[in-house]
Order: structure tokens, then sequence, then C-alpha cells
């Protein structure tokens, strides 16, 4: 079952176009990553997707049927560009926000308790938001946004901007609330994150879909049939040039590392049975690309580079 | 609760708790109270003070001519002028009016020593005896009897008395109406564009700090940008009634606690104010009764609710088309070349006051009241000469009509601007964004 389509949306604007026939299929409980270069339209996908923007053509569907404005209260949506009022006090503004997003007054005050406590902030609650840094505000923003427990969570870079322990709370708690059965869109430029938590992307230039799936499939379908080898010997491993490429051998630390290419449909037991006569191995593992590498191959060659 | 009375309660809210709006509802309130009380209490605090006044007059013209006032007396004295002078200064703490001996034969000119500065009530009473003094001398000599000119001297009183359409005369005084004429359009020139600017910079702030992304996602741009309109105004709205509340309860206060039942001299300043130089001097028609009288012939009711009206009609015109200001530009900085062209037509309604309140009934100012832009003002300076209520109706009618169009065309420019950064605005783009569908 689907929870969110996106299909054949297209949005122009006075100069450009920002999408060209995007279609985007996000799976219920997955988290989905949208990937791609500054200025690709990734924001204006993720505006049209939460009724900020208006699409000129394409539709988007919601658990099977199109999306309509009330739906809005089942999203919940962090913005690239964060912000809050900066004269109201914290426990009042999110108070606010969540009412905006159709709570009751009782159940936001009872649930921002819950979530203040969880992230031991229960003392900023009559601070001004001008008072807090920008992190903690971040955190504020972020709880906002998943307060009133939306089954789709739109995050348009969430990690920017905070330390490496406050990224790992996020994560947990996105990975947590997917469990809950969320549905996470994220957008993002770091690979990394992306690597680690998404199951699916889409990989969107020049306002175009050049790549979208299983993000297992794409790393699969993007293989260079390069495997590592770590092993002992007393000298660099010696293979047949028709073969195989070596792409790299070399010392590190106790023992040798080699990245080695196969060039023909040869399996990797035929690689192993090679270096086995040569040498100690000590692990061998099969090298998939990251998706760093297919990002910036797949843009590049887009992009006629 | 419905999202846009949400995003009203807001506004009004974190407005009306903020310290500036405290302190303008008390402070207006005491300057408007200390501009009605004031003048009033001072002339009273001021005749309380005893004053003795020893003359020393060496011509001898005015022996006996100082008469005893309330709270002023004068006493006479013979001495040398140096050791009078330190007696009644420093010993007694009088004054003391010097006469000397002109060297011609006429005395022109006195000196008056005090400690304190003598209030304008001594000299200006002491000026006004020697005066009468000296003209009196003059025309004797001349053979002229001081009371035949006495007598020949007549106040004219002119009462302007307005017929309306039913017939019906009514008193009417001319310097009230003026007076309130031009009060009114102020006080609504200076609430639209206060409560404007507000508009303006809550709008520029949530696009500057970007929360307006988080918030539309909620709820529509037109109802974020109504419920900020309609949440300021009701902050205008109290601060409104506030003022007059609190400016009649600090009036009356001081009127019981300071002045007592001495109410006619309470209001005089006011009536003075209102009435320049028309006062007349007869008892049965002190100044107090003739402002009542002229203030009759305004009808308050109808220039209260007009007020009301004319300032909620202009300042949601103008609101909006600032909000669609502050939603186009990225910064304070821009704001300006907008904000000009259309403050224009309110800046040019004040800069015509003066024609308006001379021809309350000419073209011009019946045009100005009917076209939305400017009858706000217009119209509002109109009212207190008398302006029939069809025009009344028709310039409502309009203000209404205007201020819907306003508000449909700011809300377009202010949905897509809202979400537009780092682009410069021109009214070309401007364009764009209102005819886009």
């Amino acid at each position: 079952m689907i929870t969110l389509e996106a299909r054949n949306i297209t949005k122009s604007y006075a100069s450009h176009t920002a999408l060209d026939d995007v279609s985007i299929e996000v799976p219920e409980q997955s988290i989905f990553g949208l990937l791609g270069p500054n200025g690709a339209g990734k924001t204006t996908l993720i505006r049209i997707i939460n009724m900020i923007a208006v699409k000129d053509a394409g539709e988007i569907w919601l658990n099977g049927k199109p999306m309509q404005p009330s739906d809005a209260a089942h999203i919940g949506y962090l913005p690239e560009e964060r912000g809050l009022y900066k004269k109201m006090k914290v426990g009042e503004q999110a108070v606010y926000l969540a009412r905006l997003k159709g709570m009751s007054h009782h159940d936001a005050k009872t649930k921002l308790r819950w979530w203040f406590e969880k992230f031991e902030i229960g003392g900023w609650w009559n601070k001004k938001v001008e008072e807090l840094s920008k992190g903690m505000q971040q955190k504020i923003q972020f709880i906002v946004t998943v307060l009133h427990n939306p089954r789709l969570l739109i995050f348009d870079e969430p990690f920017s901007g905070f330390d490496p322990i406050n990224v790992n709370l996020l994560k947990t708690e996105i990975l947590r609330l997917r469990e809950e059965g969320a549905t996470v869109i994220f957008s993002t430029h770091n690979m990394a994150s992306v690597e680690e938590i998404c199951d699916r992307i889409t990989l969107i230039n020049q306002s175009k879909n050049i790549l979208s799936g299983d993000i297992h499939q794409i790393k699969q379908s993007f293989k260079t049939h390069t495997y590592q080898i770590r092993y002992q010997a007393p000298r660099n491993l010696l293979l047949p040039a028709s073969k195989f490429e070596v792409v790299n051998d070399m010392k590190k630390g106790e023992c040798q590392e080699a990245q080695i290419k196969i060039l023909t449909n040869d399996t990797a037991n035929v690689l192993l049975q090679q270096v086995m006569q040569q040498a100690e191995i000590i692990g061998f593992n099969e090298l998939l690309p990251s998706l760093n590498d297919i990002f910036i191959s797949e843009v590049g060659n887009n992009n006629g580079l | 609760m419905n999202k846009i009375l949400l995003i009203i309660q807001r506004e009004y809210l974190t407005r009306v708790r903020k310290k500036s709006f405290i302190i303008m509802t008390i402070v207006g309130p005491l300057l408007m109270a200390a501009m009605i009380i004031l003048p009033a209490f001072l002339a009273k605090w001021s005749e309380n003070t005893d004053r003795k006044v020893a003359v020393l007059d060496e011509t001898g013209w005015f022996f006996e001519k100082f008469k005893n006032e309330d709270h002023l007396s004068f006493y006479y004295v013979f001495g040398d002028f140096e050791k009078e002078k330190e007696e009644a200064l420093s010993k007694r703490g009088d004054l003391l009016l010097f006469i000397p001996l002109p060297e011609l034969n006429v005395p022109v000119s006195a000196e008056l020593y005090a400690n304190k500065q003598a209030g304008l009530n001594v000299t200006s009473y002491i000026k006004s005896v020697m005066k009468q003094t000296v003209e009196n001398k003059k025309l004797i000599a001349s053979g002229i009897d001081p009371n035949i000119i006495k007598s020949s001297k007549v106040d004219i009183n002119l009462v302007n008395i307005k017929v309306d359409e039913a017939g019906i005369e009514k008193k009417s005084n001319t310097e009230v109406e003026v007076g309130l004429s031009i009060f009114a359009g102020l006080m609504i020139y200076f609430f639209i564009f206060m409560f404007g600017a507000q508009v303006l910079k809550g709008v520029i702030e949530e696009k500057s700090n970007r929360i307006v992304e988080v918030i539309i996602s909620s709820v529509k741009p037109f109802q974020l940008m109504m419920g900020k309109i309609v949440g300021i105004a009701m902050v205008g709205l109290t601060q409104f009634l506030l003022w007059i509340i609190l400016t009649l309860i600090i009036v009356g206060m001081v009127q019981l606690f300071f002045v007592g039942n001495d109410m006619a001299s309470m209001q005089l300043p006011e009536a003075q104010a209102g009435l320049l130089n028309s006062a007349t001097q007869s008892e049965s028609n002190n100044p107090m009764m003739i402002v009542t009288d002229i203030l009759g012939s305004i009808n308050l009711p109808v220039m209260a609710i007009s007020f009301i009206l004319y300032f909620l009609g202009g300042y949601l015109m103008y609101a909006s088309l600032f909000a669609a200001i502050g939603g186009a530009v990225d910064n304070d900085a821009d704001t300006q070349q907008f904000m000009f062209p259309v403050s224009i037509p309110l800046i040019f309604a004040v800069a015509m006051s003066g024609v308006i309140v001379n021809q309350p009934d000419s073209t011009l100012a019946i045009w100005m009241s009917m076209v939305p832009f400017t009858s706000p003002i217009t119209m509002i300076m109109r009212i207190p000469f008398g302006v029939p209520y069809w025009e009344l109706g028709l310039s409502l009618l309009l203000l209404v009509i205007g201020f819907t169009f306003t508000t449909w065309m700011a809300g377009k420019i202010y949905k897509t601007g809202i979400l537009m950064y780092g682009k410069k605005i021109t009214y070309r783009t401007l364009w764009t964004w209102l005819t886009a569908r």
C-alpha cells in the first residue's frame, strides 16, 4: 500500500520550469529520500505536496485518494529555512502552531510537556525564542513538526545546524516515528544520512526525475563488480590483466589491502581462487558504490560533464 | 476553533500584552487629560497663591489706582527705592512695583521686582491699570471725557445660524467645527498609519524569519493575512476605546478631587481653544454654554460612529496594501519605494484639509470624500459641518467596495510574494503576480 504518490507533477515559473513531469512513490512506513543538487526543484516539489505552492499539472494521491486541503492536518513539515516568532514564549508558540494544525489546546499542552521532558528542555517553556541558541530553536521546531502525530512527515534538510549528538537524537526519533507508523520524506544533500536511514530515494536534477527506487537495488544496479580484499603476503598480488583490474593495492597497517575489479562475467569465487594461491586472506567484501558516488556520477552525466 | 480566529487571537494578544501598547494606552489619556486639565488647573493654582505688591510710585499718577483683587493686593510705599526694595522683597517676600519719574511728562515704563517670577495675571493686571490711567489722563488733557469713550464701545456678538434641509435652525460656530474636523481627520490619518505600519512590520517579520512557510502549510495565505489585519484592527479599536474611557475617567477624577463643583471654570480653557476670539463677555452667554450649544449642533453620535467606520474602512484599505508590500519585499529598506506611492493619497487628503474646512461642500471636497483612497480622512473632516446621509452612505459603500478590491489585490500579491526570496521586486513583477491565475 502506498501512502503518498505524486504523478507527473509539472510546475513552471515565469522564467523557468521548476518541475518537469516528476513522479514519486512513497510507500507506507518508509523513509524516502528526495535528492538533488541545489535548484533542482526539491523544495518546489515539497511545497506542492504541502499545498503551499500550486502545481500546473499532475496529481497528488494520498492513501489512494486525491489529496484534499483537509489532509494538511496529517502532514508535519519542517522547512529548510527555519524560523519561529522571536518575541513569543516557547511554550505558547508551540501550542499556537499545534492548534493551527488542528489540535485542541489541552492536547497540545499535554503532548508538548511530554516532548519537552523527553528532550530535557522543560525549563524552556517560558523563555522567549530569541533567548535560545539556534540549535535549541531547531529542537523546538522539530517537536512542533511532529507534535500532532502526522502520518506523513516532510523534512527539508533536517540535520543542518545540529551538532552530532543532536543529529543522533533526531535520527533515533525519526526512526522511532517510522516504527510507529509514520511515513517520512527527506530532502537533503547529506548522502551519509540518506544511506543510513532511507529506504527509497528519488534523484531530481534540472527539474526532472533521473533516478528512483529502492536504495539497495539502486546500489546493486550501480555496482562495478569491485571487491576489497585484505590479505597477508610478502608481495603485491599478481593477477591476469585480461580478467581483473587492480584498482589499488597497498599496505595498510599489518596487512595489505587491494581493490580489484572483475572485468569478465566471472564470479567472485574465481577472484578468490586466484588470490588464495598467492596470499592468506583476512577479509573480503564487495565494494558497492556510495550514494555520494552515484549522485555525483548521475548528476554529472545528466549535466553533460 | 476556526484557524483564522486563532491567528486573530495571537495577533491581538501578543500586541496587547506588549509593554509599548500598555505604555501608549496609559500615556495617551494622560496627555489628552493633561491638555484638558492642565491649563485650568494651572490658572487656578497660580490664583491661589496670595501675592502682595508694594508700589513705589514717584509720579504719583497711580495712587489708589491699583485695586485689590482675589489673591492679589497692593499697598503703597514712599521711601527710598533701595531701602523699599530690600524691605519688600527680602523681609516681607512681596513684589515691588517701581514707577520712576519719567524724563518726559508721561510715565510709560515701570519695573516690577520679584523673588519669584511674577505670574502673567499680575503683570497683565498692572499693565492694564497703568494703560488705562495714562490714557484717561491724556484724554482729559485733550478735553475729552473718558466716560464718553467708554460708553461708545460696543461688543459685537455674531451668532452663526445654520439652517438644515428640514428648515431647522441650529446655532453653529465654525471655529469649534474646524477644530473638531481637523482633529478627527488627523486622528484617522495617524491611526491608519500607525496600525498599517504594524501590519507591514508583522508581515515582514514572518517573512524574514521564515515562519510563514510553517504557518501556510496549516492555513491559507489569505487567512494568515486577514487574521493579521483583523487582529491589529482590534488592537486599534481597543486602544481607541481605552483612550476615551481612561481620558474621561482621569478628567472626571481630577474634577472631583481638585476642583470640586467648579465645573464651569474647568471647562473654560477647553472652550477658549475652540472659540478663540469669538467669545463674548456677557453673563448669559458664557463660553461653557456656547460650547455645549454648538456641540449640540454637531451630530455627535453620527460623528463617533462615522469615526469608527472610517477608521476601520480606511485601515482595511491601506493595511491590506501594506500587507502586500510586506509580502513582496525582502527587507525594510525595499519597502520605502512601495510605501511612498501608496501613502500619497493619505498625505494629499491631509494636505488639503485647509481647503476642505474652508469649503466643506465644494466639489473637490465632495469628490475627495467619495474616492475610497481619501474618503476616510476627507469625509470625517466634512461631517462636523453637516453632510447629507445619502452622501455618507454612498461614501461608505464606495469605501467597502474599495477595501474589498484592495484586499483581493493584496491577497494575490501576498500569496506569491510571501514565498519569494532574494528577488528584486519591480512593479512589473507585482503586475505578473496580480494577473496570475
